[in-house]
């Protein structure tokens, strides 16, 4: 299992747009990819559910990656995050 | 004859017969099945055929409105791939036995009200999305499903609400105006229909549409928000006249749109347009304005319960910075006091409100509310060229704390990580004579100014301007306004500043030319006089 924590800076927060790519991102992965804000988790290959999340700017956020290629998954998605949010 | 009235958000006169644009509102109906494998293959199936019309209408979108206000149906068909939703729709067929309409019918309505009960404004919108979605899918599953939005010639569309897809859609060719009885918080309708220029109104109330009816006799009267149903002869004739000289006016304009405001002789001129709402965006971009020189944010504050989060405003400022794609938005901070109240302010009753706690006075000392905006402000910066305009300043010293609190603000976005535009101009409407006649003081601590001749006359000549017995005495155009004027715009030039006028006599094209000569740089109003301005430019000779 590989985690990190972001601190979203764009300023819409993880609103429809990167939600979508991320969603994308996330179903390309074979592993499970976690999105958690404060109690609340989801999937992130799951649309609707992530843009549920509202996360906002300024909010922190924890991704946890589990699975065969997790490793490598896990850096693709640090990689979208500071890029795209 | 029925006179309703509306928020006309897109200007323009028509007259024609009614056409009643309903969703298919009609009563899903739940069938058990015994093949449920077909109703999931009629569900794939108008899954397919729903990812086609909707890259078709994206690239409509596209073409037509900008990549901006497109986007929404990128993500609509993003929504369509969406993991849960799918598994809900198959999981309802499977186990209740049901048919597809009913499951997709069912399925969207949960998500919606998921989105529904979200606490931002801009998650919340998405419920409509969600529905816009679903009601696609299911038209999709019936046998003749074509995008719905056939109209015939020459007809007003009547709609409690158009979804932002179904805006689009419209055929410009045969609709000649469109009337809603609901007012979308959303403001996509609006934006998109002005910029497909189409008059519109919206917020007309469901009593138009419990009375209305197809082919009906319709005036809709963009320019005052008024819908006219079934009128009689002599109302009829009176609107084809003002509906004519509308004609012939705005045809004679048209020609000038994409023109500069350049005189005879080679003298520029910038026009701006004044807006108090997010959905006058439409209209600004519609009359060809080169930036928005006043968009009052009183709109934020008055008629609400309570102060408008930072949040709230984040999203109306960028939505107009977007929308104006990096052309200049002045946005005015809060100016309210005197004729502009609301009840959670708390503000005392003033003897003399016109001299009161009104404008920058409130904001600086109830400085929390003001750095709120600020934030907003800032944040939004990021999103299109904007710049920041304080009002009734009257000392020095104003400037000096604005300024400080501008720092204080965006310190804390730096700290944040949050980004912010690195080139935000800063100026202060003259409005009193004490500003105007320090001008040479002030000049130097801002990037522009901005001369609001409404109360500069008001201050100047002691005249109330809604008082008819002081009528006479309140000449707009005299010497000591134009003097104030003239002094502001040389201290203003000689500090490097650039200076404009966004009162009402900005487009009293009688004083276009005295403006210009001054060297005023900018004069800002109502978007339906952008062109008019412009034409009287455009006729004249300085030298």
């Amino acid at each position: 299992m590989k985690s990190f924590t972001y601190t979203i800076k764009d300023s819409a927060g993880i609103h429809a747009r990167p939600a979508g790519f991320l969603s994308k991102l996330a179903k390309e992965c074979k592993s499970e990819i976690i999105i958690s804000k404060d109690e609340k988790s989801v999937s992130a290959s799951k649309l609707m559910m992530l843009m549920s999340l509202g996360v906002k700017c300024g909010d922190s956020v924890t991704v946890t990656v589990s699975g065969d290629d997790e490793e490598e998954a896990a850096k693709k998605l640090y990689k979208f995050f500071t890029e795209n949010l | 004859m029925f006179v309703y009235y509306g928020k006309g958000v897109s200007g323009g006169i028509a007259l024609g017969r009614v056409t009643v644009f309903e969703r298919e509102h009609k009563q899903i109906r739940r069938d058990g099945v015994e093949d449920t494998t077909l109703e999931k293959r009629r569900f794939e199936n108008a899954k397919s055929k729903a990812h086609d019309q909707l890259s078709k209408i994206y690239e409509k979108a596209l073409r037509e409105v900008g990549e901006t206000n497109a986007e929404i149906f990128n993500i609509h068909m993003m929504m369509l791939e969406d993991d849960d939703y799918n598994e809900s729709v198959i999981g309802i067929i499977e186990k209740q036995k049901v048919n597809a309409e009913y499951a997709v019918s069912v399925t969207g309505e949960n998500f919606a009200m998921m989105f529904a009960s979200m606490d931002d404004a801009y998650m919340r919108a998405r419920q409509a999305d969600v529905r816009d979605i679903s009601s696609r899918l299911i038209s999709c599953m019936s046998e003749e499903n074509d995008d719905k939005t056939e109209t015939e010639n020459n007809s007003i569309v009547c709609a409690y609400d158009l979804a932002p897809s179904e805006t689009v859609l419209l055929d410009k060719e045969k609709v000649l105006a469109f009337v809603t009885s609901r007012g979308s918080a959303n403001s996509h309708t609006a934006i998109l229909a002005g910029s497909m220029n189409i008059p519109a109104i919206i917020s007309v109330g469901d009593e138009l549409m419990q009375n209305v009816k197809d082919k009906d006799m319709m005036i809709v009267d963009g320019y005052s928000g008024r819908v006219i149903v079934n009128p009689d002869k002599k109302t009829l004739e009176k609107y084809e006249k003002k509906q004519n000289e509308d004609f012939v006016k705005k045809e004679r304009l048209k020609r000038l749109k994409g023109k500069d405001n350049v005189t005879k002789d080679g003298r520029r001129i910038n026009i701006y347009a004044n807006i108090g709402a997010v959905e006058n965006v439409g209209d600004v971009l519609l009359n060809d304005a080169g930036g928005i020189g006043l968009f009052r944010s009183e709109f934020l504050y008055l008629g609400k319960e309570d102060y408008p989060t930072e949040q709230q405003q984040f999203e109306a400022y960028k939505t107009v910075l977007e929308s104006m794609a990096g052309k200049k938005v002045v946005i005015r901070t809060l100016d309210i006091g005197a004729d502009k109240q609301a009840d959670y302010f708390h503000l005392e009753k003033e003897e003399n409100p016109a001299l009161g706690f009104r404008g920058i006075r409130v904001c600086l000392e109830k400085t929390d509310i003001f750095k709120t905006q600020l934030r907003a402000l800032y944040r939004a910066s990021a999103f299109g060229n904007l710049a920041i305009m304080f009002p009734m300043i009257t000392n020095d010293w104003e400037i000096d704390e604005i300024l400080s609190m501008c720092d204080e603000v965006k310190r804390q976005l730096d700290d944040n990580g949050i980004p912010y535009g690195d080139n935000i101009e800063i100026g202060i409407m003259i409005e009193t004579p004490a500003a105007a006649i320090i001008s040479d003081i002030l000049a130097p601590k801002v990037d522009f100014f901005s001369i609001g001749t409404n109360d500069l006359t008001q201050y100047t000549l002691a005249c109330d301007r809604q008082n008819g017995q002081v009528g006479r005495f309140c000449d707009t155009h005299h010497k000591a306004i134009l003097r104030l004027i003239e002094f502001a715009t040389k201290n203003a030039h000689k500090n490097g500043a650039w200076i404009g006028i966004c009162g009402e006599l900005a487009q009293d094209t009688s004083l276009t030319e005295t403006f210009i000569r001054m060297g005023v740089d900018e004069l800002s109003v109502t978007p339906s006089n952008v062109l008019k301005v412009r034409q009287r430019v455009r006729e004249m000779k300085i030298e």
